[in-house]
C-alpha cells in the first residue's frame, strides 16, 4: 500500500433494488475517493441513492437490494470480497455509521449504557466494564449530552429526537474508527449543538487521520466542513470536485438547481426557485441522462447517457452542456 | 392582534422516570436515588392568530416537540390550558374533541417510527379520509395518487411499503397523512429537515400556497433559522422548557433580544463560509433533569451576573408585540 493510496476508493459501484415492480437502480456506477484525513460532502436529490451508497460500502444492503458489481477498496483491500464475519468485525470498530434514523443504532430495549459497554468491549474485551463505563460517559460529554450519568441509565425513547441522534453519533465515535459514514447526521440538531458536533468531528479528522463521508442535504454544512463535494441525481454522481470549485462555479445543471434553492436572509416570504418537475421514479429512468425531464438545457443529446468528462480542471461531471461560462447566475 | 386560533396558558409538562427495581430496593435501604423528573415544557404561554405562522426554534431536547405534541392532543399536558377556537381541549365535549383532532394535524419528526412499517402507502395516506368521508372508499388510489403527487412523491409507488423509500420520502408520505384530512391547524415538527433543498423548496412553497389557499394555520418546529426566516411571521425561542424570546420575525433576525437568540443567530451555518473551524459549545451545556437556578442560560451567558443565577427572568413585553426574558432589559 503506497502512500497514497486513499483510505477509501469507491469503483463504478452498482446497488440494484430488485421488487416485484421492476430493478430499482438505487446505485448506478458510483465511484469516488476519499483521502486520510479528508472530509467528502455527499449531497443530492432526496432518493439518489446516498444512505444506500453509505450502506453499500459497510455491506449493509438488504434483499431484495443486492450489491451488482464494482468494488469498495478500503486501504486497497475490497470490502466486498470480505466474509460477513470480516465485514462484521470491521465495522463498529475501523469503519463505523450513522445512520440518517438513530434507531438504526440504538436498540430500544437496552439501556443506553448496556449498548455503549458493549460496541467498545465487541472491540476490545481486555477493557473493564469500569474503564468502558467511563468512556462512555466522555463519549456522551463530547456529543454535547448534559448529565451522563443519568442519561446512561435511560432507555432510546426517554430521549428528545436529536438526543438520541447524538447518542448514534458518539457510539460511532466510541473506538475512534480509520473511515465515518455520517448520513445526516446533525440534521435534527439546533445550530449551536450541531456546532459542537462539527467540532469533535472535525477534532477527529485532524488529530487522528479520520476520513469522513458526510452524507447531507445541508449544503451549508458541508460549505462549512468538506473538502470535497460529490452531488447525486437518480443513482449517480453528477458532479464532483474540490468544495470551493462546485458551490462557487457549479456547472452541473442540477447543482445549480440545488444551490438556486436555498433559502435565506433575502427570500423572506417569496417563492423560493424550485427546480420544475418531480424526481423521476428509478423503475422507470428515461433512456439517457435521468435529469433531463426537468432540465432547461436537455436536447436530443441528452438522450444517450452522458459520460464522466472533465471540463474543467479537478471537476469530473455528467453532462452534455455543462455551464462553463462563469458569469452566469446560479439558480438559472 | 387578531383573532387566536390557538391560544397556550402557562403549559406544563414533567416526565417522571420510574425507579426501577434495583432503584426501590437501595431507596428503601436508605439510599438517596430518587425519581427522576424532567421538565420538559416550563410555564410556556403564547398564542397563534388564524392564518398566522409562527416559528418555533430552540435547543435539541428544550421541549419543542412534547409542546407539538399536547397541542395536537397526543400528550397530556401536566398542568396549564391549551384553547383551540376558543374551547379549551380538556373541556371538548366528543363531538369537538373529534372535530379538532382531525382539525389539527401533526407531522412527525421522526418519520420511522410515525408509520405503520406493515402498511402500504395508500392506506396510510388513504385511511383517514375514508374514514372520515372525505373520499369514497373506491376512489382511494385517485385521492391518495393526487395528495402524492401534490408533496413531489411519485403516485407509482402508492403500493409500496414504508421501509422501501428513502428518509426523505419517507418524511413526505407523513406529509401527505397529514394534508389528506384537509387539517386547519398544522404542527410541523421538523417536517422538512431530512428534505434535500430542491424538495424542502417544493414543500415550502406548498405550505406557503395551502395558507394563502385554504388559510391554514402553521405551528412549524424547525431548527433551521433559514427556513424558519422564510416562512414564519412570529418566531417563538425555548430553550430548555421555557419561552426565552417572542419576536416578529423581521425584528428577531434583525435585532435579536436575548443572548441566547443572538448565539443562534451567530451560528447560522452559511454556503458561503467555507473550511470553518468549528468550536465547542462554551460553558456547560445544562441538563433538563438538573436545570441550573435563576436563569436557564446563564452557564452560557457571556452577560450572566449575580442576578441571574438567583432569579428566574420573566418573560415580559419589552415592546409592542416583543418578549423577552432576560434581566438585561431591566437595566438603565
Ligand atoms: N428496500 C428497498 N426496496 C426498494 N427500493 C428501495 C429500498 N431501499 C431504498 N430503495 C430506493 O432506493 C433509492 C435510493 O434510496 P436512498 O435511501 O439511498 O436515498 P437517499 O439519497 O439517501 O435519499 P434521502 O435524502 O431522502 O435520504 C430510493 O429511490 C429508494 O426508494
Ligand atoms: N417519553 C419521555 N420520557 C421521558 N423523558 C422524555 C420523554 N419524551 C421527552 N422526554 C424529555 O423531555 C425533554 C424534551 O424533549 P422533546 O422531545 O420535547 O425535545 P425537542 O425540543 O423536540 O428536541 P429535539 O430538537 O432534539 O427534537 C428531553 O429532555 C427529553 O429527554
Ligand atoms: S446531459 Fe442534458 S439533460 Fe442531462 S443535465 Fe446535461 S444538459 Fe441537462
Ligand atoms: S438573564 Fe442573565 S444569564 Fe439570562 S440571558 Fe439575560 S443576561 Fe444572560
Ligand atoms: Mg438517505
Ligand atoms: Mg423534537
Amino acid at each position: 500500500m503506497s502512500a497514497d493510496t486513499p483510505t477509501l476508493d469507491v469503483r463504478e459501484l452498482k446497488t440494484h433494488f430488485f421488487t416485484k415492480a421492476g430493478v430499482a437502480r438505487a446505485v448506478d456506477g458510483v465511484s469516488f475517493t476519499v483521502g486520510k484525513g479528508e472530509v467528502v460532502g455527499l449531497v443530492g436529490e432526496s432518493g439518489s441513492g446516498k444512505s444506500v451508497t453509505g450502506f453499500s460500502i459497510i455491506g449493509l444492503v438488504d434483499p431484495p437490494g443486492r450489491v451488482v458489481s464494482g468494488e469498495v477498496l478500503y486501504n486497497g483491500q475490497n470490502l466486498l470480497d470480505l466474509s460477513d464475519e470480516g465485514m462484521r468485525k470491521l465495522r463498529g470498530d475501523r469503519i463505523a455509521m450513522i445512520f440518517q434514523d438513530p434507531m438504526m443504532t440504538l436498540n430500544p430495549v437496552l439501556r443506553v449504557d448496556t449498548q455503549m459497554v458493549e460496541t467498545i468491549r465487541a472491540h476490545d474485551p481486555s477493557v473493564s466494564k469500569t474503564d468502558a463505563l467511563a468512556r462512555a460517559r466522555d463519549a456522551l460529554g463530547q456529543v454535547g449530552i448534559p448529565a451522563p450519568d443519568e442519561r446512561l441509565r435511560s432507555y432510546p425513547h426517554q430521549f428528545s429526537g436529536g438526543m438520541r441522534q447524538r447518542v448514534a453519533i458518539a457510539i460511532a465515535l466510541l473506538n475512534k474508527p480509520d473511515l465515518i459514514i455520517a448520513d445526516e447526521p446533525t440534521t435534527a440538531l439546533d445550530v449551536t449543538i450541531q456546532g459542537q458536533i462539527l467540532y469533535e468531528a472535525q477534532k477527529l479528522c485532524r488529530e487522528t487521520g479520520t476520513s469522513m463521508i458526510w452524507i447531507t442535504h445541508d449544503l451549508a454544512v458541508v460549505a462549512g466542513l468538506a473538502d470535497k463535494i460529490c452531488v447525486m441525481y437518480g443513482g449517480r454522481i453528477v458532479e464532483q470536485g474540490g468544495i470551493d470549485d462546485v458551490l462557487d462555479h457549479p456547472v452541473h445543471p442540477y447543482t445549480r438547481g440545488l444551490l438556486g434553492s436555498v433559502p435565506g436572509h433575502n427570500t423572506r416570504g417569496q417563492r423560493l426557485y424550485q427546480i420544475p418537475g418531480m424526481a423521476p421514479s428509478l423503475l422507470n429512468l428515461p433512456e439517457g441522462c435521468a435529469f433531463q425531464a426537468r432540465c432547461p438545457r436537455a436536447d436530443s443529446a441528452c438522450r444517450v447517457e452522458p459520460e464522466i468528462t472533465k471540463p474543467v480542471e479537478g471537476r469530473e461531471v455528467r453532462c452534455f452542456h455543462p455551464h462553463l461560462d462563469r458569469n452566469e447566475e446560479v439558480g438559472a | 392582534m387578531s383573532e387566536a386560533m390557538l391560544q397556550i396558558d402557562d403549559l406544563t409538562k414533567n416526565f417522571v422516570k420510574k425507579l426501577d427495581v434495583a432503584g426501590k430496593i437501595a431507596q428503601k435501604l436508605g439510599s438517596n436515588v430518587r425519581e427522576e423528573v424532567v421538565h420538559a415544557v416550563d410555564g410556556v404561554s403564547f398564542s397563534i392568530e388564524k392564518g398566522g405562522v409562527v416559528g418555533l426554534v430552540g435547543e435539541s431536547g428544550c421541549g419543542k416537540s412534547t409542546l407539538g405534541r399536547m397541542i395536537a392532543g397526543i400528550l397530556r399536558p401536566t398542568s396549564g390550558r391549551i384553547v383551540y377556537k376558543d374551547v379549551a381541549l380538556t373541556e371538548m365535549n366528543p363531538e369537538e374533541a373529534k372535530r379538532a383532532a382531525l382539525e389539527i394535524q401533526m407531522i412527525f419528526q421522526d418519520p420511522f417510527a410515525s408509520l405503520n412499517p406493515r402498511m402500504r402507502v395508500v392506506d396510510i395516506i388513504g385511511e383517514a379520509p375514508v374514514a372520515h368521508g372525505f373520499c369514497k372508499a373506491s376512489e382511494i388510489h385517485e385521492y391518495v395518487s393526487e395528495v402524492m403527487q401534490r408533496v413531489g412523491l411519485d403516485p407509482e409507488y402508492r403500493r409500496r411499503f414504508p421501509h422501501q423509500f428513502s428518509g426523505g420520502q419517507r418524511q413526505r408520505i407523513g406529509i401527505a397523512r397529514a394534508l389528506a384530512v384537509k387539517p386547519e391547524f398544522l404542527v410541523c415538527d421538523e417536517a422538512i429537515a431530512a428534505l434535500d433543498v430542491s424538495i424542502q423548496a417544493q414543500v415550502i412553497n406548498l405550505f406557503m400556497d395551502l395558507r394563502e389557499d385554504l388559510d391554514l394555520t402553521y405551528l412549524f418546529i424547525s431548527h433551521d433559522l433559514s427556513v424558519v426566516e422564510h416562512i414564519s411571521d412570529r418566531v417563538v425561542i425555548m430553550y430548555l422548557g421555557r419561552i426565552v424570546e417572542i419576536a416578529e420575525t423581521d425584528e428577531l433576525f434583525d435585532a435579536p433580544n436575548h443572548p441566547y437568540t443572538e448565539a443562534l443567530l451567530n451560528e447560522v451555518p452559511r454556503v458561503d463560509q467555507r473550511g470553518l473551524d468549528y468550536k465547542p459549545v462554551e460553558g456547560e451545556i445544562p441538563s433538563p433533569l438538573d436545570p441550573p437556578s435563576g436563569c436557564h442560560f446563564h452557564p452560557r451567558c457571556p452577560h450572566a451576573n449575580e442576578r441571574c443565577r438567583a432569579e428566574r427572568p420573566v418573560l415580559r413585553e419589552i415592546a409592542p408585540k416583543r418578549w423577552s426574558a432576560c434581566h438585561l432589559n431591566d437595566g438603565t
